[in-house]
């Protein structure tokens, strides 16, 4: 045992690991989904935090609480009806599956941090555009997102590692080889080589390499996110 | 708000909710209640059919079945109890330890105990599977370097330590959460109500005992509710280290491996997406009373009383000359056992009278 030195040090595993499983293939399968679901999950989070956050109107507090439901209770659990629909609409093994259950897990949560920021935003502001022409659209979009980008980066940061890292929803609704994600394409690995050492230990290092890379760049924002309370 | 009240309709308003209301209503609502109606269905020769309760029956009463169903949650129970027994203490102290201006490197502890809660339960579970392996792990030498080695066990091959071990596997990677909540609570405590305890001559560990863990007791409420939530529907972790048979023997089957076999299938078992869904259904059960217990019985009372300590709070900075008293959390506790749940505004009267 010890550090490697000139003679022990060896890349066979990364080797064995590039060869067998189709780590890129998983490493964009994986990105894409997160990256997608987080625009989704931000954009419909944003547009529906100011609708109710901004507007009175009938049923305001009614669909605060439906749309905060999603909070509490799990979406695993209705994960057999989820599979069923989507093999109705034959979108089972497609990122697009995955994606969408994502971002309708995502949204509850966005939605409730997202409106208490923008509850925020000076009235004045909003109505100043107003007397100047703006539409409502163009309020939301020029004048009130820009102003709340940093509570979109905390809730960006609190759904992309739970995505990232979810193994149930890739195992259940996209199984096969062509959409694998990295979670669920390293799990695989792991259990087809569990005697090959050198390739488990490079594979367990390629896939925490990513989340690693992603924590050092936006560590600062999740810190100052759960800190400042933006889960109570 | 200076909203146009305009008699026509305000489309912008339908357009603004509607993608939101949609994928959730589709994607998360709707399933949520289909999965729920599922469970009253069976299938007999390929058609589906009306059976009502019989599924719960089945679960509940047929003997393989039952067994199954309750030793996974007696053990979902026990993983429960571990998390809330080990984890939010060891949380709470690293906090309280962490929050102590007299530590140093504590940006540096604080990453270091919270990097696991980011890595996947694939990566955590398979890793602890290497380290506690008795032939490959290095756990029995590092026993044995200590002089310890006749502790060691096969922790993971055996039925009464199995789901114990993976427990605490979930508990250290994920004891950075209790952790990082329970530090910025601690974080927003008013200096001055600190301050006037140590005039008091509480300071140290009473005043954490007296003062700042009465004020975080908000917190340690969400941190309960969200670690009942996640370890009922937790499945990650016991597949990526024990397959979805939670072996040895299920002494580590829990609601969620025991769900994914039922409506999945696996091995030889064939999926049945109805009695899944039934198990779906008593998850579903379980997990709303968790939470109703929280929002009823726990948090109202929380939130007044942080609340009421607040406007103390308020009410303290803003007079020089204050009695003592008002910002002495045991007092501030005391009285709200007292006076139970009352409207905000009666509590407001109180501090105030008291000052004058």
């Amino acid at each position: 045992m010890g550090l490697p030195n000139a003679e022990t040090f060896s890349l066979i595993g990364y080797e064995t690991v590039l060869r067998q499983g189709d780590f890129f293939l998983y490493f964009q399968n994986s990105m894409i989904v997160t990256v997608v679901s987080l625009t989704l999950i931000l954009l419909f989070g944003a547009m529906a935090a100011f609708a109710l956050a901004e507007y009175r109107f009938k049923g305001n507090t009614l669909m605060g609480l439906y749309l905060a439901l999603g909070i509490m209770i799990p979406i695993r659990i209705g994960t057999v009806a989820i599979l069923e629909m989507m093999v109705a609409t034959g979108l089972v093994n497609t990122l697009t599956a995955l994606i969408l259950v994502y971002t309708a897990q995502g949204l509850p949560l966005a939605v409730f941090i997202l409106s208490e920021f923008m509850k925020g935003v000076s009235d004045d502001l909003k109505n100043a555009g107003r007397i100047d022409g703006l539409s409502e659209y163009k309020i939301f979009f020029r004048l009130v997102l820009p102003l709340v980008r940093p509570a979109m980066a905390t809730v960006a940061v609190f759904n992309m590692i739970p995505i990232w890292n979810d193994l149930w929803f890739p195992l259940i609704l996209a199984p096969a080889e062509e959409v694998k994600t990295l979670t669920l394409g390293s799990q695989v690995f792991i259990g087809q080589f569990v005697t090959d050492w050198n390739a488990v230990l490079s594979a367990l290092s390629m896939a925490i390499l990513p989340v690693m890379v992603l924590y050092v760049i936006f560590s600062r924002q999740l810190i100052r996110g759960i800190t400042s309370g933006a889960v109570k | 708000m200076a909203v146009p009240q305009k008699p026509k309709t305000r489309w912008h308003i339908a357009v603004f909710l509607a993608p939101a209301v949609l994928v959730y209503t589709a994607v998360m609502i709707y399933p949520l209640f289909n999965t729920l109606r599922l469970s009253l269905f069976s299938e007999v020769d390929q058609t589906r059919i009306w059976v009502g309760l019989q599924n719960f029956r089945t679960l509940f009463g047929d003997a393989i079945w039952s067994e199954q169903f309750w030793n996974a949650l007696a053990n979902n129970a026990w993983f429960f109890v571990i998390h809330m027994l080990v984890q939010n203490p060891i949380g709470i102290a690293l906090a309280a330890i962490l929050s102590s201006p007299r530590l140093r490197f504590s940006a540096f502890y604080r990453t270091a105990i919270f990097i696991p809660t980011i890595l996947s339960f694939v990566i955590v579970g398979f890793a602890w599977k290497l380290i506690l392996s008795p032939i490959w792990g290095i756990a029995p030498g590092m026993l044995d370097a200590i002089g310890l080695k006749f502790l060691y066990q096969p922790w993971l091959g055996k039925e009464e330590y199995a789901l114990t071990t993976l427990s605490l596997v979930s508990v250290w990677q994920y004891v950075g959460i209790p952790m990082m909540l329970i530090y910025a609570a601690l974080l927003s405590i008013p200096d001055e109500i600190l301050e006037a305890a140590e005039c008091d001559g509480i300071t140290g560990i009473s005043a954490f005992w007296k003062i700042k863990l009465p004020l975080i007791l908000p917190s340690i409420g969400i941190i309960s509710v969200l670690t009942f939530v996640a370890n009922f529907n937790a499945f990650d972790l016991i597949y990526a280290a024990q397959g979805a048979l939670a072996g040895p023997d299920f002494a580590t089957d829990i609601l969620g491996t025991f769900m994914y076999r039922t409506f999945f299938g696996f091995q030889l078992q064939l999926g049945d997406p109805h009695m899944g869904s039934a198990i779906a259904s008593a998850m579903f059960g379980i997990i709303l009373i968790g939470v109703c217990i929280y929002l009823f019985g726990i948090q109202r009372r929380l939130r007044n009383y942080q609340f009421y300590g607040q406007l103390n709070a308020q009410s303290s900075s803003d007079n020089s000359q204050h009695d003592r008293r008002t910002c002495d959390p045991g007092y501030i506790y005391g009285d709200r056992a007292v006076s139970g749940i009352c409207h905000p505004d009666q509590q407001f009267q109180k501090p105030s009278r008291d000052l004058s």
